[in-house]
């Protein structure tokens, strides 16, 4: 996950705390997805960013799996396109792992 | 319409292991973390020589010597699979080692910044000057003077006055810095744009080499490289296009650099259609050379997957366009995509303003397209660094914004994306990869009548520079020429019409009288 990213995600953590904190992935691929999933939770299994060793706890989800809970024509010019691109369920139990 | 064609189109790679490990951002920065760090030490073993690298399928694709239909059928990994026979020399370009291309390097050095241990710059002077592309360069003078002793070389490097150049994992040369404490000029920004001209240079003259386009006959170039030149007033002053095209003889040229990340290719080749369609110009040559940041930028994880680390090669092209010769493919200016500032960013607003938006407008199905060129990544690359396969989710995009439309049943996504598609073969080099590799295969395959069109499309992610959050895309349409060439200025059928249909005005008003 990008350098910054993860800071500016360890930053709202301290703010907000982490439990009506979720994190919002839109992930093009299951492993890279699960990754920022871990990152966010765990910790930078990378060792590389400002998560390293940081565990947020912070629950990750995919876009795909809150349709419900967008407005359905948002839903529909943003997002349901990719629905036939990539890979929804292997993207979705990935990032699971991490809740 | 007098379309603009594509007259020829020109690929370079250059093997450079040693700027993997010294220049490639993701070792730099490692290494400014974390010295003793495990890929560090790891990385020097995945390198590879650079017969493998000539041998390697998705380089030999580049320089034109086999079909991405081709590559498709060879089983991965590809770098399991060389081509044995494989040679350095393409039928569009050629695949460099990095010892001569140190030495090109001092040769387009304009200030004295380059220095190369005399030995090995004997050595490599004989070599470049036995070289069929670049050993006609005046400028390989320059390789009999200055000789460098190493414990020079070493002093500079030691002091951090000199960003090192290595071969065989010896200190062969440097770049010294090019000011006192400019940091528009310092060593390493000095290098990289060096490597950059000195990859366009050769992506240039192999276009010479392979086509019939005389350097004295290029009127304007278009630089589109991802780095910048200047110093500290202007830290992007420019101009690449004109000190790649002094090197190689375009005395009659000028020229200047356009960016856009990764869509700078697409940007400039609509700029340069646009130039000869005018009749501003009636050659401009679009040229970029390549990045020594981007080298090695997913190692860590080619290594941590015990693969090669396979991101060692510098890119570099060259495309020649030019008023219609009535032969050559067309650019069709009235087919032009552009994501919008108002476009939005979701796939499918991006997709639909540089793939449908522009087909739309000129009344062509998308089905009427015979391929698409995207970001055509080397996903052998890219998908263990956990990025996917860039070139199949794009065609994958746009089979299913054609099944959003109408154009296509969801039940023929597959079959579309077979059709349109082709495996990506460039090496990530952020503007290389990004539409314009599959322009020398397209003009060649439309040439034979085995395709009509190619759409040519360029995408960049501007949100890099930090100063907007927008994305950005081009596209262009290549299309069969219809062979007639109408000339400037009137048309002569229709003047004949005009003259006919006045004359008969003037005898009915005679006849009234």
């Amino acid at each position: 996950m990008d350098l910054e990213n993860q800071a500016r995600i360890k930053e709202l953590a301290e703010k907000y705390g982490n439990e009506d904190l979720i994190v919002v992935l839109g992930g093009a691929e299951a492993e890279a997805s699960g990754l920022a999933a871990e990152t966010v939770s765990q910790g930078d299994p990378t060792f590389a960013g400002p998560l390293a060793g940081v565990s947020l706890g912070l629950k990750p989800y995919h876009i795909f799996e809150l349709k419900d809970q967008v407005d359905e024509s948002v839903y529909e010019d943003q997002v349901s396109m990719m629905e036939m691109v990539l890979d929804m369920d292997a993207i979705i139990e990935e990032v699971k792992k991490y809740r | 319409m007098n379309f603009p064609v594509v007259k020829g189109a020109s690929y370079a790679l250059i093997h450079a292991p040693h700027m993997v490990i010294h220049q490639g951002t993701t070792q730099t920065s490692e290494r400014r973390k974390n010295p003793e760090s495990e890929h560090l030490k790891k990385l020097p073993e995945h390198l590879r020589s650079f017969e493998d690298v000539v041998k390697y399928p998705p380089n030999q694709t580049y320089i034109g010597n086999i079909l991405p239909a081709e590559l498709k059928e060879i089983p991965r990994p590809w770098y399991e699979n060389p081509i044995q026979d494989a040679k350095r020399e393409g039928k569009y370009g050629e695949i460099m080692p990095e010892d001569e291309f140190l030495g090109l390097i001092k040769a387009v050095d304009s200030f004295e910044l380059v220095l190369l241990e005399e030995n090995f710059q004997a050595a490599v002077k004989e070599k470049l000057l036995a070289h069929p592309v670049v050993g006609d360069l005046k400028e390989l003078a320059k390789l009999d003077k200055n000789p460098a002793k190493l414990e020079d070389i070493q002093k500079l490097v030691d002091g951090h006055l000199a960003e090192p150049m290595y071969f065989e994992g010896k200190l062969v040369g440097c770049v010294k810095k090019a000011h006192e404490f400019d940091q528009a000029l310092t060593e390493h920004v000095m290098f990289e744009n060096l490597v950059s001209k000195a990859s366009a240079v050769f992506s240039l003259k192999l276009l010479f080499a392979k086509t019939d386009l005389k350097p004295e006959d290029v009127d304007y170039i278009i630089e589109c490289s991802e780095e910048a030149c200047g110093d500290m007033n202007q830290r992007g002053g420019g101009n690449f296009a004109k000190a790649i095209g002094e090197v190689c003889g375009c005395i009659n040229a000028t020229g200047s650099d356009t960016r856009s990340f990764c869509a700078g290719p697409a940007h400039a080749l609509v700029e340069a259609a646009a130039l000869t369609q005018a009749g501003i110009y009636k050659n401009v040559v679009v040229v970029a050379g390549g990045s020594t940041a981007k080298l090695g930028m997913n190692s860590r994880d080619h290594v941590a997957k015990g693969m090669p680390a396979l991101e060692d090669v510098i890119g570099g092209f060259a495309v020649h366009i030019s008023e219609n010769d009535g032969v050559s493919p067309v650019i069709r200016t009235d087919i032009v995509g552009r994501h919008k500032i108002g476009s939005g960013a979701s796939p499918q607003a991006v997709m639909q303003a540089i793939v449908t938006d522009p087909l739309d407008h000129a009344g062509v199905k998308l089905s009427e397209i015979d391929c698409f060129s995207v970001e055509m990544q080397n996903p052998e690359i890219t998908v263990p660094a956990g990025a996917g396969d860039v070139p199949t989710a794009n065609y994958k995009m746009i089979a299913a914004l054609g099944v959003k439309r109408g154009d296509f049943e969801k039940s023929q996504l597959n079959n579309v994306v077979e059709k349109i598609g082709m495996p990506g073969f460039a090496p990530t080099q952020g503007h290389i990869p990004s539409g314009v590799p599959f322009i020398g295969f397209a003009r060649d395959l439309i040439l034979e009548g085995k395709l009509n069109n190619a759409m040519i499309i360029g995408k960049g992610s501007l949100f890099l520079g930090r100063l907007t959050n927008l994305f950005d895309g081009v596209s262009f349409v290549m299309e069969k020429n219809s062979g007639k060439v109408e000339e400037a200025g009137f048309d002569k059928e229709e003047v004949r019409k005009m003259v006919a249909e006045a004359m008969r005005n003037f005898a009915s008003a005679l006849k009234v009288d």
